[in-house]
């Protein structure tokens, strides 16, 4: 039961304190994580599989699965950009205020969504900084895609970055500098050392970020303003559907996302198992 | 600035910068700037309206409340899982990563089908006069589910890592097993538990999505502050919503800051007593 | 080609890596930089690999600004001390690296890259292995991959930095031998970094000590070991036994032995000596001053055997080396009352303050040496 060898000639009062501890975390884990995730399954298919399908065949639906595929797909990029760009200046180079910048990438991570939300709103909002000029020139933002975009990108910016920051840090810059010395230039140390040596650890920035990016809700819920088929994503779409009290419907879309995370999570734990000590040690998921 | 060797500083500085100026720093300073609009006594004026008390105290305390039982629990299910050998252990250490990864809207209705009163969970408890679905209790468990991973995602490399001689030196010198997890286990892990319950407090207090569906949102009862933001911004009342954001977010960088010093007081008590 | 460094200092937040640092290094000669850790050895070798920058100071290669270039146009082979090697990719690939980044028109043709790539392996001795990844090489064979893609770029000199730092012993030695070996077939400039004063003064034509930033002393091996120009060099060369000389009345002397001179004439009233283990004599006749020492124990290590020798009057131990065989000859055993004196010394006097005068420095050498 224990992987300590004196256990085997442990004492029975003790083992079954161990029998005991392992079923309590146990029995938290079914009820607390188990559960819900069943649930979510067992609602959408309560009417068998025909209406779950139509459910996710209605013109909302797909729009919806359209707009986050949309969303996710330029926030994504963005952030990895960004978090490759920022990875590099904060572990190749000293400069002040080193640190001051990583507690800037850090601070999405600790605004509640709905302040995200309402930060973009009064800068873009009709009573925002930008507002009236943007409104003046058709430009809108709020209540519509671009302001769905800028909230994603804000709430998942920190994620590509924290996973780069530790690894590259702790990998050090002597095979760049090595790869400089034997002549290379900027872009092919980049692509040709820096790039492998960081691409697990890429890959499971954008993992993260993108699960983040496809089932973020708070935020999205202030810029949205719930336009059917025009501003909802799939979270939204659950919400709604909820409210108007159509249980099979949000539940058909939740079941989307609930296998989106089930799909995350393994291909994480995938990575981890195959490729952890090229992801570097970090506590997974969030932070 | 001295010559760089790698090259590539401008390039990538000057864009991470740019782009967190933007994206970031911008939306910020224009809160910043809306509170400032407002002013002290406007700020007071805002948020002492009874509800809006109300629902801060219930994001504030829920989430102490929730971050604690996140540290009792993720203590345990950590320990089970580094410790112990089961069938299934990693099926269930990957699983712990569910609240992370499940969009809190999705989190959020499965959490309130489970605990309504005719749900898996609820049609037990309702007998018992436990009302979770729509009422502060149902506040709690959202909060508890959406920051369970923090603290059993930072306790389990440290307890990894403990050594196996320091238990085992207390045990030789006569400590018995709780004697042994209160007096030299806990003081190790304590700052580690710590930070688990700030990131998992930090998360509880703003949290939405999750909460908002089994919460009920009853004003002065199961109302919680970031969905007050919300109706007031859905009223157009954009100087509420700002003054109600300014205050939850400097409630949580106050609670942040409280544990950062907490967390210095313990590291030194852990010090010595390691 | 050669390169002249002239002045240069760095300055780290902390401390002075470099401290007003000249050097030449002549065409084809093989250079160790020799020194402690934090001496300043590996900034100076990063400065000339173009890894960093000098605060003040020049370096020229054939009179031409050397710091104006580029690490990227330097043209250099560099062995990193824990290799750097790019663990992504084969040795093959390793080894080629530097010339498949190469512009396009100077690129050699992938048959030329592939002769090449594949003679260095065969110098290098690990033919077979080319297409192992590095994680799959031990550290001795690690060591020469590194050296083989420093040298595929054809570099004008090459920079090692603590080459045979993180090897065991046997293969340390084995490597040295066999670098010594390929220095005196490519005559390829070499410059390298080591804490390792054996290593330095078995493989390198001339040593440069380095201590706190400074360049102690440059010169041949030989130089370096017997005609030591500072106390630092002193003792950190070789084991060396210390104690203080003093003027008495007329002439200096420590305890009961006098070196019978005084180069400096008066001036000075009290000198610091050094005295190597191996120039010790044991059997000195009474006719000679000398000191009355006790033999304490005798430490036999192979073929050498230390012996641990009390002094009265100096109020301090001495060591002494001799070959095992002549512990017999001299019928040598722990207890031994015996008569002492240098053969040979080094002496640096010391002004009021206690300062040693590094440029007062003076070799003496016994008037009538006497077989021991």
């Amino acid at each position: 039961m224990s992987r300590h060898p004196r256990s085997r000639s442990m004492g029975w009062p003790r083992r079954i304190a161990h029998v005991a501890l392992i079923l309590l975390a146990l029995v938290f884990l079914v009820a607390f994580l188990l559960l819900p995730l069943a649930t979510v399954f067992v609602e959408a298919f309560r009417q068998g599989v025909a209406p779950y399908l139509q459910a996710i065949w209605q013109p909302e639906a797909r729009s919806a699965i359209r707009l986050t595929l949309l969303v996710a797909a330029i926030a994504v990029p963005l952030n990895v950009v960004f978090g490759v760009a920022a990875a590099w200046a904060m572990t190749r180079f000293e400069f002040r205020g080193k640190t001051l910048l990583g507690a800037f990438i850090d601070l999405p991570f600790s605004v509640s969504p709905v302040i995200s939300g309402l930060v973009y709103v009064l800068l873009f909002g009709a009573q925002g900084w930008f507002g009236p000029w943007m409104e003046g020139h058709g430009l809108k933002v709020i209540y519509a895609v671009p302001g769905l975009v800028l909230v994603t990108v804000f709430i998942t910016l920190p994620f590509v970055a924290r996973e780069l920051i530790p690894l590259m840090q702790s990998q050090g810059s002597e095979e760049e500098e090595a790869a400089r010395v034997l002549g290379a230039s900027g872009w092919q140390l980049f692509f040709r050392v820096t790039m492998p040596n960081i691409r697990w650890a890429l890959l499971y920035g954008v993992l993260l970020c993108n699960a983040r990016a496809m089932g973020e809700f708070g935020a999205v819920s202030v810029v949205s303003g719930h336009i059917r088929g025009l501003t909802t994503t799939m979270p939204l779409e659950v919400e709604m559907r909820y409210n108007e009290y159509d249980y099979v419907g949000a539940f058909a879309v939740a079941s989307l996302l609930a296998l989106l995370a089930l799909l995350t999570l393994a291909v994480k734990t995938l990575l981890e198992w195959r490729y952890g000590d090229e992801i570097a040690a970090h506590a997974p998921g969030g932070h | 600035m001295r010559r760089q060797v790698l090259p590539g500083f401008g390039l990538s500085f000057g864009y991470a910068l740019t782009y967190l100026g933007l994206i970031v720093l911008l939306p910020l300073a224009a809160l910043a700037w809306k509170a400032t609009g407002i002013g002290f006594h406007g700020l007071i004026q805002l948020l002492s309206g009874p509800r809006t008390l109300a629902a801060l105290r219930l994001s504030l305390f829920g989430a102490l409340l929730a971050a604690s039982i996140n540290a009792v629990v993720g203590l345990l299910i950590g320990w089970v899982l580094v410790r112990y050998r089961f069938p299934g252990r990693r099926l269930f250490d990957a699983l712990v990563d569910l609240p992370f990864a499940l969009p809190t809207a999705v989190a959020g209705i499965a959490l309130t089908t489970l605990y309504a009163p005719n749900g898996w969970l609820g049609r037990w408890l309702e007998p018992l006069g436990i009302k979770v679905a729509y009422t502060p209790i149902g506040v709690l468990v959202a909060m508890v589910f959406v920051g369970f991973p923090f603290v059993v995602r930072t306790l389990q490399p440290v307890l990894a890592s403990l050594e196996r001689d320091v238990e085992e030196a207390a045990e030789s010198l006569g400590a018995r097993r709780h004697q042994t997890f209160f007096r030299v286990i806990l003081p190790m892990l304590a700052p580690t538990l710590l930070t688990g319950f700030a990131l998992a407090l930090a998360r509880a207090v703003g949290e939405y999505g999750s909460v908002i569906f089994i919460a009920g949102n009853i004003p002065m009862h199961s109302e919680i502050a970031p969905l007050l933001i919300v109706q007031k911004l859905e009223q157009f009342d954009t100087a509420g919503a700002a003054a109600l954001g300014v205050a939850l977010l400097l409630l949580s960088f106050l609670l942040l800051v409280v544990i950062a010093l907490l967390q210095r007081w313990s590291n030194r008590w852990a010090e010595r007593a390691a | 080609m050669t390169l002249e460094l002239s002045h240069l200092n760095r300055r780290f937040a902390e401390y002075q890596a470099l401290d007003d640092v000249s050097l030449e290094i002549a065409p084809g000669e093989f250079l160790a930089l020799l020194g402690p850790s934090g001496s300043g050895k590996t900034t100076l070798l990063r400065i000339l690999a173009g890894l960093d920058y000098p605060d003040t100071g020049s370096v020229l290669k054939d009179g031409k600004d050397f710091l104006a270039t580029t690490a990227r146009e330097r043209n250099i082979g560099m062995v990193f001390q824990h290799y750097a090697l790019f663990r992504h990719l084969t040795v093959l690939e390793n080894i080629a690296f530097g010339l498949r980044v190469r512009p396009w028109r100077k690129r050699p043709s992938r048959a030329v890259i592939r002769e090449r790539v594949e003679r260095l392996l065969k110098r290098v001795q690990l033919d077979g292995l080319g297409r192992r990844y590095p994680s799959q090489l031990s550290g001795g064979q690690r060591q020469r991959v590194a050296l083989a893609r420093a040298l595929a770029v054809e570099p004008d000199i090459l920079l090692l930095d603590e080459p045979f730092g993180a090897l065991d012993a046997q293969v340390r030695v084995a490597l040295r031998r066999w670098l010594r070996e390929l220095h005196e077939e490519l005559q390829l400039t070499t410059v390298f970094v080591t804490h390792d004063q054996e290593e330095a003064l078995e493989l390198a034509d001339r040593v440069a000590v380095m201590n706190n930033g400074r360049v102690e002393q440059v010169g041949s091996p030989e130089m370096i070991y017997q005609q030591p120009a500072t106390p630092f060099v002193c003792e950190f060369i070789g084991k060396v036994n210390r104690f203080t000389v003093r003027r008495n009345g007329a002439g200096l002397a420590a305890g009961g032995w006098k070196p019978e001179d005084d180069p400096w004439q008066g001036r000075h009233t009290e000198a610091v000596a050094y005295v190597r283990p191996e120039q010790l004599r044991l059997a000195v006749p009474a006719s000679q001053p000398a000191w009355e020492a006790r033999l304490r124990h005798i430490y036999l290590a192979g073929s050498v055997a230390h012996l641990e020798l009390q002094v009265e009057s100096l109020e301090q131990p001495l060591e002494a080396d001799i070959a095992s065989e002549d512990l017999s000859r001299l019928g040598l055993q722990a207890g031994m009352e015996l008569r002492v004196a240098p053969r040979g010394a080094v002496l640096f006097p010391r002004d009021g303050q206690g300062a040693t005068i590094n440029h007062e420095r003076w070799i003496w050498h016994a008037r009538s040496p006497v077989p021991a």
